[in-house]
């Protein structure tokens, strides 16, 4: 069996290699539960949508946090500077150091600005924020962010909400190949199976909102994310086959060549 | 190039023509069009997608969760004046009306704004009839500021300003403007609007875009319904947020399409009805021509029908609404409220609506921190 490396930020080891968002979802109590169903230990809350100074925040009176660890993130933002100034406001009313980094200035398919993602997460670092920044596939800004300090880069798998699962999977690849942060695959996996294809092509986890909060039923959404998530870290551990072009018979017809002549079979191909 | 110009280049009769001659076929294509053409726009607002309204529907609802997921935002209209310079023949508060004519303080706006606050709003749309005497730059801006520590979101539904002054604005603390054309097709525009500066078609179009340029984030539109052909509003409405997404791209669009139903005149009658199926035709239509827009309905309508709309297309609805300056500190007073109110509801019911619909009704979607 192969051990995967653990997936620890800032110091702090997590389990769980699903991360939960908690916008779209049909009641703060729905989100509550699908969260708990989901097993995760990081859930991330857009800003904008709650009220970090007031104790009666449906979202944030829903979760218990002794469970789970608040990424804030600046959803909404167009600009750096926007960012930074939300960051900074979370820190101040919610007590983490940690933040979830999205610039997005366009607000309809909500694609990530590199250059103001890049200039708000060497600000944060330098202001002593664990930067989770979200971006395009873009294997050379991930390095950029890496070495401008971020805690880890969470590329998109397709637009945000889109739930068209890994349309940038070879752009990914390069970036989990080249990484020395861990790589959170983020945005449009619509269903568990391309969340298990994100962590079992090497990616260190994943972050699924839409696609569990708009389901028939959340919950059990959620419950099913954890597990194709789980079924692949486990097949990450046991160690894949690999592929191959071409067939490989599980008793090869030259099988006599190593074993005497003794009788094959050739019914069963892997 | 400006949207005035667009449309003038525009022959609307053969778009007309196209809209009513769509076919089946036509509306099966642009049912099935990832990203709808301007004939599958047509298509989408005929006759002949009638028979297709379910479909429609289905799609919508399945877009709208997608892009925004299963939550409501919910708002409340403010208005502060009801003087008006402009003579619209479908408006209460028309400036050839003889009504009482009131601009609220900034303290009893900021009394009136107290109340929603209480009611649970936390984005408020301040709106005025359109006289530059009554709502000034300084009042705009004082009533802002002491708005802003309460409330998440404001926008602005007033006369037209200069992008300077829009820019001003923004950086007080406004983050969306509203300025609907209210009628799209320029003869029928003319046929409304007798005196005052709205009598320009061109310069009322162009204010929106001063509000794009001065950086809102919300550029909301609309056409009043009632007054000429929906078909071709709706057609029209589609271009416009087309438009306004590739020139802002970085502001986010809202589409308003309320319905007359009924004035401080009691002459006017609305001259072309919207049906119940025509209006969910067309709402529906448009979220497949425009995912990304914020679809807005308001008290206007009555309570069946919005609580039926929710799931279809709809992420943002009016509740509780006065339609008249110091409305909501004298909620006995009805006169004088520039339109009748369809859904008299109180907004705790209406978020109870919604959360039995399997809705989630937001009251608060953006941050005073965005802004320095």
């Amino acid at each position: 069996m192969k051990t995967l490396k653990p997936l620890i930020i800032d110091g702090v080891t997590l389990t769980s290699r699903l991360f939960i968002g908690t916008g779209k979802f049909p009641s703060p109590e729905v989100m509550a539960e699908a969260v708990a169903a989901s097993k995760s230990e990081l859930v991330t809350v857009a800003l904008r949508r709650v009220d970090l100074n007031s104790p009666e925040d449906p979202t944030l009176a829903a979760l218990d946090f002794s469970k789970y660890r608040l990424l804030p993130n600046t959803s909404g933002a167009r600009t750096a500077a926007e960012a930074v100034r939300l960051a900074q406001f979370a820190r101040r009313a919610a007590r983490t150091n940690w933040v979830k980094l999205e610039v997005t200035p366009d607000p309809n398919y909500l694609l990530p600005d590199p250059t103001e993602t890049l200039l708000a997460a060497e600000e944060l670092v330098k202001d002593g924020f664990v930067v989770l920044p979200y971006i395009n596939a873009d294997p050379i800004l991930a390095k950029r962010l890496a070495e401008v300090g971020c805690a880890t880069v969470m590329p998109l798998a397709s637009p945000i909400g889109s739930n068209r699962g890994l349309q940038t999977a070879d752009q990914i690849g390069i970036i989990i190949e080249q990484a020395t942060v861990p790589v959170v695959v983020d945005a449009g996996l619509g269903l568990p199976s391309h969340a298990a294809a994100a962590i079992e092509m090497g990616a260190d986890a994943v972050l699924v909102n839409t696609a569990i909060a708009i389901a028939g039923d959340p919950v059990m959404m959620a419950r099913a994310f954890m597990q194709a998530v789980n079924a692949a870290v486990d097949a990450r551990q046991a160690g894949p086959g690999g592929e191959s072009q071409v067939a490989r018979a599980s008793s090869p017809l030259t099988g006599f060549l190593r074993d005497d002549g003794e009788k094959q079979s050739c019914d069963s191909l892997t | 190039m400006r949207f005035a110009d667009l449309v003038s280049a525009l022959d609307l009769g053969v778009i007309r023509k196209r809209i009513a001659s769509s076919s089946e076929a036509d509306v099966l294509r642009a049912l099935a069009a990832g990203r709808p053409t301007e004939d599958d726009l047509a298509a989408l607002f005929s006759p002949a997608a009638a028979a297709h309204v379910e479909r429609l529907a289905q799609l919508s609802k399945a877009v709208t969760e997608r892009r925004f997921g299963k939550v409501i935002q919910l708002y409340a209209p403010l208005y502060l004046s009801n003087a008006c310079v402009n003579h619209c023949t479908y408006c209460g508060f028309a400036a050839n009306l003889d009504i009482p004519r009131v601009t609220l303080t900034p303290e009893d706006v900021l009394r009136e704004a107290d109340l929603l606050h209480e009611e649970g709003f936390r984005h408020i749309l301040l709106v005025s009839g359109e006289d530059p005497r009554a709502v000034t730059m300084p009042y705009l801006l004082e009533v802002v500021a002491g708005l802003r520590a309460k409330f998440a979101s404001i926008a602005i539904e007033i006369q037209p300003l200069k992008v300077a002054d829009y820019r001003r604005l923004a950086e007080c603390g406004v983050d969306g403007l509203a300025l609907y054309q209210e009628v799209y097709e320029p003869a029928g525009y003319a046929r409304y609007h007798l005196a005052g500066p709205k009598r320009r078609y061109g310069s009322r179009l162009d204010a929106i875009e001063a509000g794009g340029e001065a950086g809102f984030r919300s550029l909301g539109i609309g056409s009043l319904l009632g007054l000429s052909d929906w078909r071709l509003e709706a057609y029209l409405v589609a271009l416009h947020g087309r438009y306004l997404t590739q020139r802002f791209w970085q502001s986010r669009i809202s589409v308003s399409f309320p319905r007359l139903q009924g004035c401080a005149h009691e002459d006017f009658q609305p001259e072309a009805q919207v049906t119940d199926p025509e209006f969910v035709q067309m709402l529906c239509a448009m979220r497949l021509l425009l995912p990304d827009a914020e679809l807005v309905v308001s008290t206007r309508e009555p309570a069946s029908l919005r609580d039926n709309l929710i799931g279809l297309g709809v992420t943002r609805m009016s509740a509780g609404s006065r339609t008249n300056p110091g409305g909501y500190g004298l909620p006995e007073w009805h006169e004088g409220e520039q339109f009748d109110i369809g859904d008299q509801r109180p907004p705790a019911i209406i978020a109870r609506v919604i959360a039995e619909k399997g809705y989630e009704a937001v009251w608060k979607d953006f941050d005073r921190s965005f802004i320095p």
